[in-house]
């Protein structure tokens, strides 16, 4: 996962003004590719039924480990399975546990973040210290125990990768919080009265919004790994669903005879993690354009 | 600086308290009685028997929690239901293996991450910053069981130049032991290297404008000495203590990695263990990675305040 220390740091408090924010992401020509490919991948999976001809669970024994052709564009897995229909049909798998995890990340971590960054004292002291319980256990060992001891599925898959990057979200939350509440506007708005819950509902999230937008594109990537590393180690998605990491785990067993079938899932989650990435760099220099030296 | 020091050292006594309960929690997301679970497929009554006394799961949680963590405190992390071997020494048996492996990553990591860095830097907006960004975007973006996957592929399958999996210890055979290290090292070393790579590019453009940077320029020194002595010497301070941090990157990678490569280390313990529904090993193994981390952690914050100059005074 991305440094949470550098965004801390790095951040302003408010996104910049001027341009509209479309003009700007099109000048940042690397960005605007990352997200060309992410809103591809979208497509892709919201519409698998019809992109891919083939069934991706259908066998055909007379298309073992058969090379890609016309037929089978990228070749066909140890069960004679399309492997362009079920890298397709993977996508959705991918797409869906990056941004479900994400989603339970920003759901938790947010308002945790806000409570310890508003509240201050020992709320935030308690928090900080299991924030740091969390973080000193690493990403991928805690969302592996937790995804062993929820049980495998893909969505107990999601739940662990959510969980385990809630933190860097709190985290980040607290200090952008710590940032933006010194300033005159809040003290205008707690000077005329409103409640708490107002000032941050209304006045303090829509000021951090910026650094946790960056922060979900990257965290995103993070998490396709994730589900895709928890799928390889058959905590993910069960079979005979198609995920690009169960597929890799297979493709590991016939590398000499079918290597298409490791070639197509995994540069597949490449594409995707690099898309994701490009967007995130592309909107941190966006948002703050002091990172871009 | 001691004071410092003594202040930090106390600051992880309630991180590793709320780590101890996080992984003891772990525990009770298992559905229905635990020591059925515990027990593995086979649920030998008697396994179950005695795990419930074991466990203590007659009494309150809290109570089981003192037990617990009285047991953690004498060392005791549990017993594999697989092997019925302690858990400590299952994890001190398999971490030579990937203390290896880490070393190697690390150093490989070291090798591209550092230069490119500097050469980034120094070429700032020019080909070879592009060339080093591209490298770090490569590294930040690429699955590391897929680029082993692809390391077989090409360097075992096609070339044969090295072994796909195994491993021969460096006591056995030191060539025997690089042939077998060196892709899963260089596979866990990637991602490190874009990380490294990044850092000291940004750590170096700071310091390449600072005022002492100048006036060794002004002095007439040569210009490789200036970057070397002055510049990349300032700018490693940080980059070294981000070293210790990556420690996790290296214990999560190797969990895939030695699972691609069937290196016999501590992350194919945690593969096995998840495979075999060895819950108390999977347990040890965060618990043991968790504080090894805030460990190498306090470590790091450590080596900052020595090697930081301002903050020694």
């Amino acid at each position: 996962m991305t440094s949470v220390d550098t965004l801390e740091s790095s951040f302003p408090v408010a996104a910049p003004v001027g341009q509209p924010w479309y003009r700007r992401i099109l000048r940042q020509k690397l960005a605007f590719i990352g997200l060309l490919v992410v809103i591809l991948f979208l497509t892709v999976a919201l519409f698998a039924p019809w992109i891919a001809a083939l069934d991706p669970n259908a066998t055909h024994w007379d298309a073992i480990r058969h090379a890609p052709d016309r037929m089978y564009w990228f070749g066909a897995d140890e069960l004679g399975r399309d492997v362009y229909a079920r890298v397709i049909w993977g996508a959705r798998a991918s797409l869906l546990a990056g941004i479900t995890s994400v989603s339970i990340a920003l759901l938790f971590g947010v308002p945790i973040g806000m409570a310890a960054g508003l509240v201050g004292g020992w709320v935030d002291l308690l928090i900080a210290r299991i924030t740091d319980a969390f973080l000193a256990c690493p990403f991928l060992i805690l969302a592996i125990a937790l995804a062993a001891f929820l049980g495998p599925s893909l969505t107990n898959a999601m739940i662990a990768i959510g969980i385990s990057a809630t933190p860097i979200f709190v985290r980040l939350t607290r200090a952008q919080v710590l940032q933006v509440k010194v300033e005159d506007y809040i003290e205008a708005a707690r000077s005329v009265g409103n409640s708490p819950w107002r000032i941050a509902w209304r006045h303090v999230l829509p000021n951090i919004v910026a650094p946790l937008l960056v922060q979900s594109s990257l965290a995103i990537a993070s998490a396709v790994i994730a589900e895709a590393s928890l799928s390889f180690l058959g905590l993910g998605q069960q079979p005979p669903a198609p995920s690009w990491g169960s597929m890799l785990n297979t493709a590991k067993d016939y590398l000499d005879q079918a290597p298409w079938m490791a070639i197509f899932p995994g540069m597949s989650i490449f594409f995707l993690v690099l898309a994701f990435n490009l967007v995130g760099d592309g909107l941190r220099d966006l948002f703050d354009p002091r990172s871009r030296s | 600086m001691q004071r410092e020091l003594l202040r930090r050292l106390a600051s992880i006594i309630p991180t590793l308290f709320c780590v101890s309960i996080l992984i003891f929690g772990l525990q009770q997301l298992l559905p229905g009685d635990p020591a059925v679970m515990l027990a593995g497929e086979d649920r030998d009554p008697s396994v179950i028997a005695y795990l419930h006394q074991k466990l203590h799961l007659d009494q309150p949680v809290a109570v089981r929690y003192l037990y617990w963590i009285a047991g953690v405190a004498h060392g005791d992390l549990g017993e594999s239901v697989r092997t019925q071997e302690p858990v400590l020494q299952l994890i001190l048996q398999k971490l030579p293996v990937t203390i290896e492996l880490a070393f190697l990553a690390m150093a490989i990591a070291i090798a591209i991450g550092i230069p490119a860095g500097v050469l980034a830097a120094l070429s700032k907006d020019g080909p070879w910053d592009l060339f080093a960004n591209a490298l770090a975007l490569w590294g930040l973006s690429t699955p590391n069981f897929w680029l082993g996957i692809m390391m077989i592929l090409l360097f075992s399958v096609h070339l044969g130049w090295l072994p796909a999996s195994g491993y021969v210890s460096p006591l056995e055979d030191l060539r025997a032991n690089l042939a077998a290290m060196i892709m899963p090292a260089f596979v866990l070393g990637n991602a490190i290297a874009a990380v490294l790579m990044r850092h000291t590019r940004s750590a170096m453009l700071q310091v390449l404008n600072a005022d002492y940077v100048r006036t060794a320029r002004a002095k007439g020194l040569p210009p490789w000495t200036v970057i070397v002595h002055h510049a990349l010497r300032n700018a490693l301070t940080p980059v070294i203590t981000l070293g210790a941090l990556e420690f996790g990157t290296l214990l999560s990678g190797s969990v895939l990695t030695e699972q691609v490569f069937s290196i016999p280390g501590f992350g194919k313990l945690v593969v096995d263990a998840v495979f075999n529904r060895d819950y108390a090993v999977i347990q040890g193994v965060v618990l043991f990675t968790a504080s090894a981390y805030v460990l190498l952690n306090l470590l790091a914050d450590i080596a900052y305040l020595l090697l930081n100059p301002r903050l020694r005074s």
